[in-house]
């Protein structure tokens, strides 16, 4: 069950992983995600009818701590890594782009 | 000067005695940084004043006998967060960010009093088998300076066996500590998958992920490997075993009885035949030794590199979704609206392997090819781990080459991304079982005369075996001798 890896299948990816990927840059990576999807394809020989599927090698299971909460106080040190602050919150660029608004 | 020649133990003898302090040795690593760093571009980043301030307060206090590792210099790969420290995972989205806390297994060393002398160069995000996707330098080879490190903990393999200091962390999703490990003719550990924590270890696929370290002796890395595991209530998937003295009993070792098994995929003749000579003539030792060796087939192991590229993509795709540019990190200029904000950071943030990667796993585990993809691979997981349980019923390590090459040619791969996946073959499948398994200096290439490694591969948290296994064959050979001269210049 080969899958044929477009363009516009890598456009649709690309949406959804938050990535653009310019007409250059498209060419580029379009045959090399092919290929490697490709090789992926060849699992599709091992017969795995009623594996069960391994999803992590833990044998640990979840713990529950105390539900108490913990003052860091470290508020100015994880500022300093926001890209954009002001008053002592992160700041981000408008959310919604008013711009655009003529066109909805 | 550098550390050849030298161990934890002796300078920890020498420390106590008083014949050495910590700030010489925190200076030793500096000057030998100098001395060679410039042709290997192994290091990110330097602690140098902070490392020196805590040598003088370790001198101040002095190194009692039980504070092994007072005063000793190690290094860091910049995976692993350090307070007050850089910390890049050598990507252009981290390059500024100064981590509010330690890692774990920093804040275990720290406590024991081993010094942090600087970070090293790998891979982006830990991506990579050669350490030239790192965002910021390329890493050359000691032992060849055209050739790669291995990756992705190249910048701390190249440290250790330059003789800059005894040991450095790496981190293994796939074979980032083993492959390294081969390629510069050191020792590397990747321990059980939950024997250390990976609290504040930059997470690239988690169910793979484990810290382990990178050094010129066996001893060395039993004693650092001890100092670092452990139970972490910040990690629920480290385990609560008990952490044995793995060092204590090394002396005592033997191989005799040692019940070995060979895959047949791990020597095949897919291998560098000069690669393929060396590890043959390691498993011949063993047995002159008296281990038994038995060939045995794992007929997953071929399914391991898709079957891991899949899996590991798809935990990346996901864990690298915090990279949005908002709260730290890399944020995109002029962007109008938040989409914006997200994909120009993201876009211009990543490297083109650690994007390829996500790509791959958004794919993987996109609607319409979750159960093809992402599914079958958890399934084919399923399979290659049963393989290992099935030989070490009967075995008590298996081995086989690390790599199928020596170091290869720096640029001879980078823009092929399926021939650099093929490199983790023999390393992949050990991250699928979350087993145990090291890479040991087993002698050099004919041919080129770069190292080899021999990949020793354990039973669930029994690091003990491989241990001794790796210290009997260091111990009754002269590879671990040998130095690089640094590309001829000594």
């Amino acid at each position: 069950m080969a899958e044929k890896i477009d363009r516009q299948e890598v456009q649709h990816v690309a949406n959804l992983a938050k990535l653009s990927f310019d007409d250059q840059a498209l060419s580029k990576i379009t045959p090399q995600l092919e290929e490697i999807i490709g090789l992926f394809t060849d699992l599709q020989k091992v017969d795995t009818d009623g594996v069960e599927p391994m999803y992590s090698p833990t044998t640990e299971v979840n713990v529950m701590r105390e539900d108490k909460g913990i003052r860091s106080n470290q508020r100015e040190a994880l500022l300093k890594n926001a890209p954009d602050t002001q008053d002592g919150l992160i700041k981000v660029p408008a959310i919604i782009d008013e711009s655009e608004d003529g066109d909805k | 000067m550098s550390f050849y020649n030298t161990s934890i133990s002796e300078l920890h003898q020498q420390l106590v005695n008083g014949d050495v302090s910590a700030t010489d040795l925190v200076k030793r690593a500096f000057d030998r940084i100098e001395e060679t760093d410039d042709k290997l571009q192994a290091f990110l980043a330097l602690n140098k004043e902070a490392a020196l301030k805590r040598a003088a307060e370790i001198d101040k206090a002095g190194v009692a006998d039980d504070q092994l590792l007072a005063g000793i210099p190690l290094a860091v790969k910049d995976n692993i967060l350090t307070k007050g420290l850089t910390t890049t995972a050598a990507s252009k989205i981290l390059e500024n960010f100064n981590p509010v806390y330690d890692a774990t297994v920093v804040e275990k060393i720290k406590q024991a009093g081993a010094i942090n002398v600087g970070k090293t160069n790998l891979d982006e995000f830990a991506m990579g088998s050669s350490t030239e996707n790192s965002a910021f330098k390329t890493t050359h080879n000691p032992w060849n300076l055209t050739r790669v490190p291995g990756g992705s903990s190249g910048g701390s393999a190249a440290a250790v066996a330059a003789g800059d200091v005894l040991g450095a962390f790496g981190t293994d999703t796939g074979g980032s500590i083993r492959m390294p490990a081969s390629f510069n003719g050191i020792v590397g550990m990747k321990p059980t998958y939950g024997r250390v924590s990976r609290w504040g270890v930059i997470a690239f696929g988690s169910s793979f992920d484990q810290v382990g370290w990178l050094t010129k002796s066996v001893k060395d890395n039993a004693i650092l490997m001890q100092a670092i595991s452990g139970l972490d209530k910040h990690d629920m998937t480290s385990a609560n075993k008990e952490v044995p003295n793995w060092a204590a009993s090394l002396d005592n070792a033997s191989v005799k009885g040692l019940r070995i098994a060979v895959p047949e995929e791990y020597v095949s003749d897919k291998l560098d035949p000069d690669v393929r000579e060396v590890v043959e003539a390691a498993l011949k030792h063993y047995e002159s030794l008296g281990a038994t060796i038995d060939t045995v087939k794992m007929p997953h192991t071929k399914y391991g590199v898709p079957a891991y590229y899949i899996l590991a993509s798809s935990e990346a795709s996901s864990n690298l979704q915090r990279y949005d540019g908002i709260r730290y990190g890399f944020r995109a200029k002029d962007v109008k609206n938040l989409d914006d904000v997200y994909v120009r950071s993201r876009t211009e943030g990543f490297g083109e392997e650690v994007k390829r990667r996500i790509m791959l796993g958004t794919f993987s585990l996109s609607a319409g090819f979750y159960d093809a993809y992402f599914n079958k691979a958890a399934k084919v997981r399923r399979l290659m781990a049963n393989d290992f349980f099935n030989v070490l019923k009967d075995h008590d390590v298996i081995m086989g080459a690390t790599g199928a090459t020596t170091a290869f040619e720096i640029g001879s791969e980078v823009d092929d991304p399926t021939k650099m996946y093929f490199n983790d073959t023999l390393t992949v499948p050990v991250n699928m079982a979350g087993l145990p398994a090291m890479s040991i200096p087993a002698g050099f290439s004919k041919k080129d005369g770069m190292p080899v490694g021999l990949q020793i591969i354990g039973k669930q948290f029994d690091e003990q075996t491989l241990y001794n296994t790796a210290y009997v064959f260091e111990q009754t050979t002269d590879v671990h001798k040998r130095n690089p001269k640094l590309g001829g210049q000594d």
